[in-house]
């Protein structure tokens, strides 16, 4: 296969770091060369959470700038400051949802419009898929499976060497039995709107 | 079961390179592990900790109270025949120096490794220093893996090389490695697992290092040295490949960078690139053999010029008159960690070669404003946060908020710097607040309310107390006791009055100790109430000497996790 490189990004606590370990292991299962790079520690209590994952025989686990063939963003602010991690050619999945730093809440600086980014991004890269996901994982009945969500719309792009079913497999063996059902949704509706 | 205890040889499982460690100490048969966690190396020692709940596992471990305390039980445990390991942040071995430079004179029986974990970039660190130095400083073997699978060969390579040479050996991460998640094929476990102790065989020549001994194990060490550079001559860790006339060095995730960029800028035939996994002793006549026909050599390494420099000396004893280029040509720079791009670039202007990327491609970012910046913080909740608004209020209504000092150290606690609490002026280490206010108060005429976490407080914070008390201080010390060690992760220390149900420690309350050390001004606060510990917070300011203010109350995520049992 190609070469992929994927860069996921958030803010620590939105679980960016299951999603790229998810989609690392059904790699393994798909018999499919991966390496990822995680942000643990200090940087975790609310701060920037990046993180890469690399298919196809990569030995680097880090992306450099321009480099990224998809980013897939948690947190709309995030998205636009790890741009420089994208080229033309790279295709952007962002939550649409604002997280407010306490700098932006303290009155220290000013957050983004995001809608004039997402213009912006819609004019600069190949393709952009800016959702609410937040209010969609909401919808298929788990807040916290925003993760997932976006996962799904990852998978149906349909650029990954895996098949569906080996990313479910992947999902289920690390989400509780009890969560499982609406992760499972909240993927299905990223599959859906990947299509739109 | 623990997700690394499964028994299935040629199972492959996406691992960390810390848990890929874990995977390798456990398959090489490790009995005894000790450690104080530190990023990026804690997953060692928490995985360790898991792992030795289960009575099958056949291994001890142990969250010291600090890293030397860590060492000295692993290298104890060595002596008696067992094999053994210590893991620790880079500068968790500026705490555990003093066991090792004196370790590497008297030895180990059993096979010991000490898992140093580096920090280029300081994702997670007070300062980047290169411990490549330490391993070179006190004379053991250093061994560096470029990913988590190798991590996990080398450290099963790195218990036989320390039996072999009866020497400590450090295995050394950096973030990327030990932080890296990769494809790891599973070995076979040890058939036998049980735990047996062993036997220490007394030899005062050999374990104590009174000056006549110490001098001839000095003579012991390099001679054990001499013998490990032969073995690093020939370690099928040193790994070449290609063999073009222009030369590549380089050790650890570099190692990665440029095997991609070796792939992506198609220059395989046109260099020889040297992988160095035993990088010290610096195995010298392999890189004189390797570098008698080239025309010149790259050196690709994170930090200091630690292979540069050694490279340097080879080439002048072998009469060879060949350029080094790397740090000290600026091909590549001595801060922070390096990324793929940067090590491409390095190599394009080393070869001449063009490059691959089309600047086409990027679009123009230019019109994006300076965006709203998103350090870490303390949690929604944190107890942290309580604490210093009371503390700010009382000072404030003593009028000492903008003069004071406030020493700070190593937690969580340390984000007090940030708005709007800045509440943070002077660190340096572990420990370090206790004993900066000492300094402190004799130097100036400011009020100094300084800051320690529980775990912090046991790590360092104890010896300095004692100092302060004897030598007469004035200052008052806030103990931020939230039951764990929350930065890294919720590891145990002794002071944790909150516990899991199968919590077999026993407690040491801060309490104790500080009124044991004869502090008459102690005082408690709950931070979460609020008017009573503002008043008892403003008694203790006025208390001259040496004041302490325990803080008590649990880290509300570490209080989730164990179900607020009491």
């Amino acid at each position: 296969m190609s070469r992929l490189k994927i860069l996921f990004t958030g803010v620590g606590g939105q679980g960016t770091l299951l999603a790229s370990r998810i989609l690392g292991e059904a790699a393994i299962e798909a018999g499919i060369e991966a390496i990822s790079s995680e942000v643990h520690g200090m940087a975790q209590r609310g701060g920037v959470v990046e993180t890469s994952l690399l298919l196809g025989g990569q030995k680097s686990p880090l992306i450099s700038d321009g480099e990224s063939d998809i980013m897939v963003s948690f947190e709309p602010l995030e998205t636009i400051r790890s741009l420089n991690k994208c080229s033309k050619k790279s295709i952007i999945i962002t939550n649409t949802t604002p997280i407010m730093p306490f700098t932006v809440t303290l009155g220290m600086s000013q957050y983004p419009d995001i809608q004039n980014w997402i213009k912006f991004m819609q004019d600069n890269f190949k393709k952009v898929y800016a959702v609410d996901a937040d209010s969609m994982a909401k919808e298929c009945g788990s807040p916290k499976s925003v993760n997932i969500l976006l996962l799904g719309i990852l998978s149906g792009v349909g650029l990954l060497p895996l098949s569906m079913d080996v990313i479910k497999n992947a999902i289920k063996n690390r989400i509780k039995p009890n969560l499982y059902e609406a992760n499972i949704k909240a993927f299905e509706k990223g599959i859906e709107v990947s299509k739109c | 079961m623990h997700e690394l205890l499964q028994d299935e040889k040629g199972k492959k499982l996406f691992l960390l390179g810390n848990e890929a460690i874990v995977r390798g100490a456990l398959e090489a048969g490790l009995k005894v592990a000790a450690a104080y966690p530190g990023t990026p190396s804690s997953e060692i020692g928490n995985n360790l900790y898991q792992i030795a709940k289960d009575k099958n596992s056949g291994i001890y471990f142990e969250f010291s109270v600090n890293e030397k305390i860590a060492m000295e039980v692993a290298a104890s445990a060595s002596a008696a025949g067992l094999r053994s390991l210590t893991c620790l942040k880079h500068v968790g071995l500026n705490v555990a120096s003093d066991v090792l430079m004196t370790l590497s004179y008297l030895g180990t029986k059993g096979g010991m490794v000490i898992i140093n974990a580096d920090d280029p970039s300081m994702h997670s660190s007070q300062n980047e220093q290169d411990n490549r130095m330490f391993a070179k400083f006190a004379g053991i073997p250093l061994l560096e893996p470029t990913n988590p699978q190798e991590a996990k060969e080398m450290i099963i390579k790195a218990f036989a090389l320390s039996e072999q040479l009866e020497l400590p050996v450090m295995l050394r991460t950096t973030t990327r490695i030990s932080h890296a998640r990769g494809v790891v094929e599973l070995g076979a476990l040890p058939e036998d697992r049980s735990f047996k102790k062993g036997k220490f065989i007394k030899d005062p020549k050999r374990w104590v290092p009174v000056p006549a001994v110490a001098r001839e194990r000095h003579k012991v060490l390099l001679t054990r040295m001499d013998e490990a550079e032969k073995l690093a001559d020939t370690s099928n860790l040193n790994i070449i490949s290609g063999n073009g006339k222009k030369a590549i060095i380089a050790s650890g995730v570099a190692a990665c960078y440029v095997e991609d960029a070796i792939f992506d800028l198609k220059l395989s035939d046109a260099v020889s690139f040297l992988r160095l996994g035993f990088s010290f002793p610096f195995p010298k006549n392999l890189i004189a053999d390797f570098l008698k026909d080239k025309d010149d050599v790259l050196v690709v390494e994170e930090l200091e010029p630690f292979i540069e420099d050694a490279l340097k000396n080879v080439l002048f004893d072998n009469n060879l008159n060949i350029m080094v280029y790397g740090k000290a040509t600026s091909h590549l720079p001595r801060t922070f960690e390096f990324n793929p791009l940067q090590v491409k670039t390095a190599i394009i202007k080393f070869t001449g070669v063009s490059s691959d990327a089309n600047p086409d491609e990027l679009p123009d970012l230019s019109s994006i404003p300076v965006l709203p910046m998103r350090p870490p913080t303390l949690c929604k909740g944190c107890p942290h946060t309580e604490t210093y608004m009371r503390f700010k209020e009382a000072l404030k209504e003593l009028g000492l908020e903008d003069s004071a000092i406030y020493p700070t150290d190593i937690g969580c606690y340390t984000l007090g710097l940030l708005p709007p609490i800045q509440m943070a002026d002077y660190l340096l280490c572990m420990g370090s607040s206790v004993g900066s206010s000492a300094g402190f108060s004799v130097s100036t005429e400011q009020k100094i309310v300084a800051f320690i976490g529980d775990s912090t407080f046991f790590h360092s914070g104890v010896p300095s107390l004692v100092n302060a008390v004897f030598n007469n201080h004035n200052f008052c010390l806030v103990v931020l006791d939230n039951s764990t060690t929350a930065m890294t992760g919720h590891q145990p220390n002794p002071g944790m009055s909150i516990v899991p149900d199968d919590y077999d420690k026993t407690q040491v309350p801060i309490e104790n100790v500080i009124q044991g050390i004869g502090i008459k001004n102690l005082f408690k606060i709950n931070p979460y109430k609020k008017e009573e510990s503002v008043e008892i917070i403003k008694e203790a300011l006025q208390k001259p000497g040496v004041t302490v203010v325990i803080s008590e109350s649990p880290c509300i995520l570490y209080y989730k996790k164990v179900g607020g049992k009491k």
